[in-house]
């Protein structure tokens, strides 16, 4: 036994869709934080846009999957708190009924982490290895901050990048309409949430708006790129593993 | 504009669209979220309070029916009288009876957000009686035939120069050369307006934001005195109120007026506490000669051992649309309903039904900030799943997200074919982008579209690639 953690990267379906570099982000920063970070073939998405809607047979099937496909790492790790918060708060909801599954569902549970809390608090880091210029704010996902306790962690590491300043927003504890489904079904509430979040994140000057949690920031992305805004947006683990050198999110290829 | 819960996304659109309503709603974080932040630092331990407040309301939703019995045997042994109305139409129906009985004519009332929920001032209307709310801002949207917009801010969407409007419009004594600048003019020309129905009243109506069963009394809690000049001057005094509003007893009661005040608009304690416990005494006390309360059903009881029964712990204090995002991006009316906000969208579908209210508990991000801030701790999010869970059970919710889902799920519980599909989107999203950053439009999701674009992927799926390394 190598006495390294085994890790399973839960690496979430918008990553794996749109973005990449989160997910490789992740492995570096666990590697570093002296993990062994594995990526089961198994996964697809936590299921949470079925449970938000009420289809809970899809949801139960879909949480089975990944208990089935997770359980055997030391810890579960997702660059998303509100996929995390999923498995951790709502797993155990979801499979209820299920009694095979729930005591399983709940051991999955109490070992998954959103990752910089993970790095942070499981892992002890207290610096990362990376540069990066610039004005920074952090926006906290609804589901970060409520469901998995993760507010002063991602800050701290963002702290130690050399040339980062971070300042804060005003209203950081309010949603920025995002929602899953949500962002669809009620468009104009949600482009009115993302409009007081964006003129947030512009009155604090910051020219890159980092978070945790890649649904909150493709909405905002794709919003300011309609309204021609120039703030640039990255996960947040793209900047703490060094990584931030592709294109921001919404950002033509240079 | 409708008033129909079922036109929630029309009438969000002209809420939205309506700037008035925009520097309105701005005032909900400094007007009361300020105010109760304030109040809980200077408290101490609220969040044990939230937790003796939360068992307060749990014990007496568990025991709803021995209380709501020793309640009414307590207000008969003061000489007052209990009614019961399983509904709306019941709960109207009573209080007419008892206001023909008693000669009534003019009626004033107290702010009660049950007389709102059983349609009550146009019925006494209709009876050919004249309600008249004491309520500055029930008083305010009674004259401009409005519903309220805010569980205890009835007139909240408006600015004071709607009020001075008004006012000049309804008032036809009102001296046009009177200035109606101030917020103090404003009180003293209704206070001026309400002084002579205060004095004509046969009876008078209040709500009870607690109901104690020892002592057989109703409590309110009021900034304006408007209550009890409400039940103290005419000679009969009806209390409507819900049947989840009792508790034990008044020591019970005395906790939850401390989660209500701050939570509600940041006072330590409102200026009037009003314990109401049945009629004089003798012919030479003051107060109402005859006492009735009347206890309104109306599909709350059904909610019992249901999982959204933790929606009656609500002691009513609106902390939650004070709160919430979607409330103050909209407002109360669009809800087209008594109860707006998170409350409503938790309480609505249980007393409208899903298929009416269904909007509300969708109508949500999650965010999760309602629960996090209820005085009792209700799981709002949760109950507004579990309505969701119903309308998708049932089979109304939406046809083309039913589906949608389907087919997402199908892959996602496929791994292998959702790789398959995922890849295909990657390479079909990121041609549709070109050499720009974001997808402007695409066929599905057009919610989405509307008003972003969509940040184009990499052409590869992080499990290719990563397959591929």
């Amino acid at each position: 036994m190598s006495g390294r953690p085994r890790v399973g990267l839960f690496v979430t379906c918008l990553v794996d869709l749109v973005r990449p570099q989160v997910g490789f982000a992740a492995v570096k920063l666990l590697e570093q934080a002296g993990c062994e970070a594995i990526v089961p073939d198994a996964q697809t998405c936590c299921g949470q846009p079925a449970w938000n809607s009420g289809a809970d047979k899809h949801a139960t099937a879909i949480a089975r999957q990944v208990v089935d496909a997770f359980e055997g790492f030391d810890y579960v790790v997702v660059p998303s708190g509100s996929c995390a918060g999923t498995i951790k708060l709502h797993y155990p909801e979801v499979l209820k009924d299920d009694s095979a599954y729930l005591p399983r569902a709940r051991a999955l549970a109490a070992k998954t982490h959103e990752l910089t809390a993970f790095l942070t608090d499981v892992r002890g880091m207290t610096s990362v290895r990376a540069k990066c210029a610039g004005r920074a704010c952090y926006h906290d996902s609804c589901s970060s901050l409520r469901e998995m306790g993760t507010r002063d962690q991602p800050r701290r590491l963002l702290h130690s990048v050399q040339g980062l300043s971070l300042s804060e927003l005003t209203d950081r504890e309010v949603c920025c309409g995002f929602g899953g489904l949500f962002s669809v079904k009620y468009p104009d509430i949600s482009e009115r949430m993302a409009d007081d979040k964006i003129a947030d994140v512009v009155a604090t000057g910051a020219e890159l708006l980092l978070g945790g949690d890649l649904g909150c920031l493709l909405h905002l992305a794709g919003r300011m790129e309609r309204e021609g805004k120039p703030v640039r947006v990255r996960h947040v683990a793209e900047v703490l593993a060094d990584m931030a050198d592709e294109p921001a999110l919404g950002e033509a290829e240079k | 504009m409708t008033f129909d819960p079922r036109s929630f996304p029309e009438a969000a659109h002209e809420a939205l669209s309506n700037p008035s309503l925009k520097g309105v709603l701005s005032r909900l974080k400094t007007h009361f979220a300020l105010g109760r932040a304030i109040a809980l630092s200077r408290y101490g331990d609220f969040e044990a309070l939230r937790e003796v407040g939360r068992a307060i309301r749990d014990r007496a939703i568990a025991n709803l029916d021995t209380l709501l019995e020793t309640f009414e045997t307590s207000v008969t042994a003061r000489g007052g009288h209990v009614h019961w109305a399983r509904d709306a139409a019941e709960a109207r129906e009573v209080i007419v009876g008892i206001l023909r009985e008693a000669g009534a004519r003019t009626v004033t009332k107290g702010k009660s957000m049950v007389a709102e929920e059983i349609a009550l001032n146009p019925c006494l209307e209709a009876s050919g009686m004249i309600p008249v709310e004491t309520d500055l801002g029930e008083y305010i949207i009674q004259l401009r035939k409005e519903p309220p917009s805010h569980l205890i801010a009835p007139a909240f969407h408006l600015h004071k120069e709607q009020v001075a409007e008004t006012f000049r419009e309804k008032h036809t004594t009102l001296d046009p050369a009177r200035t109606l600048d101030e917020r103090q003019a404003l009180v003293a020309e209704a206070r001026t307006m309400l002084r002579a129905s205060f004095e004509a009243a046969d009876a008078g109506i209040t709500g009870a934001n607690f109901l104690s069963a020892a002592e057989g009394a109703a409590v309110i809690v009021t900034n304006e005195g408007n209550g009890d000049l409400t039940r103290l001057l005419p000679r009969t005094h009806i209390v409507v109120t819900g049947i989840e509003k009792v508790v034990a007893d008044l020591d019970e009661v005395a906790v939850l007026l401390r989660l209500l005040t701050r939570s509600a608009t940041g006072q330590e304690i409102s200026s009037y506490v009003s314990v109401m416990s049945g009629p004089r005494e003798r012919e030479a006390d003051e107060g109402p000669t005859a006492f009735h309360v009347v206890l309104v059903d109306n599909g709350r009881s059904k909610l019992i051992g249901t999982e959204a029964q933790e929606v009656l712990r609500c002691i009513r204090c609106a902390a939650c649309l004070n709160h919430c995002p979607i409330y103050g991006a909209v407002g109360g009316h669009a809800y087209g309903a008594t109860y707006s906000g998170p409350i409503g969208a938790a309480l609505n579908p249980g007393l409208l039904g899903v298929g009416i209210a269904h909007h509300h508990p969708n109508a949500s991000t999650f965010c999760g900030r309602c629960a996090e801030i209820c005085p009792v701790k209700i799981p709002l999010p949760k109950i507004m799943r579990h309505w969701r869970a119903k309308e998708y059970a049932e089979g109304l919710a939406p046809k083309a997200s039913v589906m949608g889902l389907g087919l997402w799920a199908f892959a996602a519980k496929r791994p292998a074919l959702y790789r398959v599909g995922t890849r295909i989107a990657a390479r079909m999203l990121k041609a549709l982008a070109g050499k720009r950053g974001t997808v402007r439009a695409f066929p599905l999701m057009q919610g989405w579209f509307a008003v972003r674009d969509f940040p184009a992927p990499k052409g590869r799926t992080f499990q290719e690639l990563w397959r591929n390394r």
